[in-house]
């Protein structure tokens, strides 16, 4: 249908009243983590005046914001790895075998990864506590593979189902077996599948925060997001180190976002919903 | 292939395995703790054997019976709370996929901005809100003090603690749905449209008659996941009120945590065995429903 002038000219009004309501948080924190304390702290409304990257420097020298990124950075790495390598066979199986549980085994996958994490928290906790594994990495990242792994299943099953059959018979008719196949062939087709849900098992135990705000006691322990809540305190708030951190934060989860966000999309509709 | 079933379940034995240790057995740990009166006290120490006791059905029957006066009220705002966000979600998502659903300039410029909220972490979305809706120096109340209008305490004062936390994680939501939505239009057959078109409809008739009967599918679907997550979601109500003021807006996972961060394991595992029920309840009746319509 061709538009008219007026039908255009409303897309475009309710197009622009949507994007700024998107963008402008985003613009707000990044702003205010360039002003100086004087102007975060004031009631008259500046877009910039004298820009600083005193927030910056204060986050990065004092405090542990550094040694948070490393934890973060050692607790989404490990998670990712563990969950994609044990996803990759079961995903496998589930695209490719039509077997009696399949369809019972995908719908336990579905509902682990929507359920609650507060259900597994009281349980885990008592757990790692006999363990003494509280206040470790390693909590962070059995926790995290119970909602990684599913999501990794679910992403990579959408990633096998793509691969044609006929490259597997060729494989077959070469005298691989199934393992064979699957680690020759299947695997190094779907590189670009695996990438893509690793980052994203990266992304989503780069975000977590209850299990990690649950299960770390010692700041020095702590990852980004539980650090970060840390600032906000009722009688003293340092804005300007939370909108740093914030945008330190986002950036590099960001640009992933924009490069993969096709990929998310069809994992998460295709992959995740349909049997 | 079917044959062949022993080979497709050594495939899937190391996850089952794994999966049996981090989430079946806590599990199973987590429902025997709810027909106990386990807490940090009688929990058992180093120094000191455990002394919990076996209570039977006490925690449940004290949770629905209402003789624990929390469950309810919290539940009934988790239910308003996930209503009323999937409806924005909902709406505003498909009057988006819409407008975005058309041959014009700027398109994927557009799609870019409004997708924006989906690439940021959610605690970093709330802190980016808290600071804004800060009563002292935030933006909001900066703006209404130009324009000679009274300052408003927005965390701390009826109705406005309910509607802030609602209007950051709309602001989240949006654009999964937006982007799933534009999906489902996008492999609506053109030919259905040009049909209806040639047979005299208006714009609007094709909306009811085409448009959403084709969405049907991904609607259900996206409609289920975003209960569920909105059910779910942890970060905006604590960062943004921290349940307060008094608990008020404390939905039923946030309500759970703090049970268990007073040590109440027990009851605390017992609300988390109620929400996953009624989530499960839930899933199954909306499922056959959206199936028979």
């Amino acid at each position: 249908m061709k538009m008219s002038r007026r039908h255009l000219a409303l897309t475009h009004v309710i197009l622009i009243i949507f994007a700024i309501w998107s963008v402008f948080p985003v613009f707000w924190t990044l702003v205010t983590s360039f002003k100086p304390e004087s102007q975060i702290f004031s009631t008259q409304i500046k877009v910039i005046d004298q820009p600083t990257l005193q927030n910056y420097i204060d986050l990065l020298t004092r405090g542990d914001f550094v040694q948070w990124a490393i934890n973060s950075l050692f607790v989404s790495l490990v998670t990712t790895v563990f969950a994609v390598f044990l996803a990759a066979t079961c995903a496998y199986a589930i695209s490719r075998f039509r077997f009696r549980g399949r369809s019972a085994s995908l719908y336990l996958f579905l509902v682990a990864q929507m359920f609650p994490a507060v259900i597994l928290l009281i349980p885990l906790f008592s757990i790692f506590t006999n363990l003494k594994l509280i206040d470790t990495p390693w909590a962070l990242v059995l926790s995290y593979a119970t909602f990684a792994i599913p999501f990794c299943i679910l992403m990579l099953k959408g990633f096998f189902d793509t691969i044609p059959y006929e490259l597997e018979e060729a494989g077959r008719v070469d005298g691989l077996g199934p393992f064979g196949t699957f680690w020759r062939i299947v695997i190094p087709l779907s590189v670009p599948g695996l990438a893509v849900t690793a980052f994203f098992a990266f992304i989503t135990a780069w975000n977590e925060f209850l299990f990690a705000r649950s299960f770390l006691t010692s700041e020095e322990a702590f990852t980004l997001p539980v650090g970060m809540a840390t600032f906000i305190d009722p009688f003293n708030q340092p804005w300007g180190l939370l909108t740093a951190g914030s945008v330190l934060i986002t950036i590099p989860v960001m640009i992933f976002f924009f490069v993969a966000q096709r990929f998310l999309i069809s994992g998460m509709t295709t992959g995740g919903v349909k049997g | 292939m079917g044959s062949r079933g022993w080979v497709a379940w050594a495939f899937m034995a190391p996850v089952l395995l794994v999966m049996a240790l981090i989430v079946f057995y806590p599990m199973a740990i987590g429902v025997f703790q709810t027909f106990t009166n386990i807490d940090n006290l009688n929990q058992g120490t180093r120094f000191r054997p455990p002394s919990w006791e076996f209570v039977g059905l006490q925690n449940y029957i004290d949770i629905l019976t209402g003789k624990d006066t929390k469950f309810y009220p919290v539940l009934a705002w988790t239910v308003v709370w996930t209503v009323v966000n999937v409806f924005f979600h909902y709406t505003l998502g498909l009057l988006l996929a819409l407008t975005l659903n058309q041959r014009f300039r700027g398109r994927t410029s557009y799609r870019m901005l409004l997708l924006l909220p989906w690439a940021v972490p959610a605690y970093i979305t709330a802190i980016a809100w808290l600071f804004i809706f800060n009563g002292e120096y935030g933006l909001l109340n900066n703006v209404l003090g130009a324009f000679g209008m009274p300052r408003v305490a927005w965390l701390s004062t009826f109705p406005w603690y309910y509607i802030m936390p609602i209007i950051v994680n709309v602001w989240l939501g949006i654009p999964f749905m937006m982007v799933a939505l534009l999906g489902g239009l996008q492999s609506i057959p053109g030919d259905l449209y040009e049909a209806a078109q040639m047979d005299g409809a208006s714009r609007t008739q094709s909306f009811w008659n085409i448009t959403l009967p084709q969405l049907r599918s991904v609607s259900s679907t996206v409609i289920l996941l975003g209960c569920i997550w909105t059910f779910n979601i942890f970060v905006v109500i604590y960062f943004i009120t921290g349940g307060g003021p008094g608990g008020k807006t404390d939905i039923l996972v946030t309500y759970t945590y703090n049970g268990f961060t007073l040590g109440q394991y027990a009851i605390a595992a017992t609300y988390g065995v109620i929400i996953f029920s009624l989530l499960l309840v839930f899933s199954a009746v909306y499922r056959r429903v959206a199936r028979e319509s």
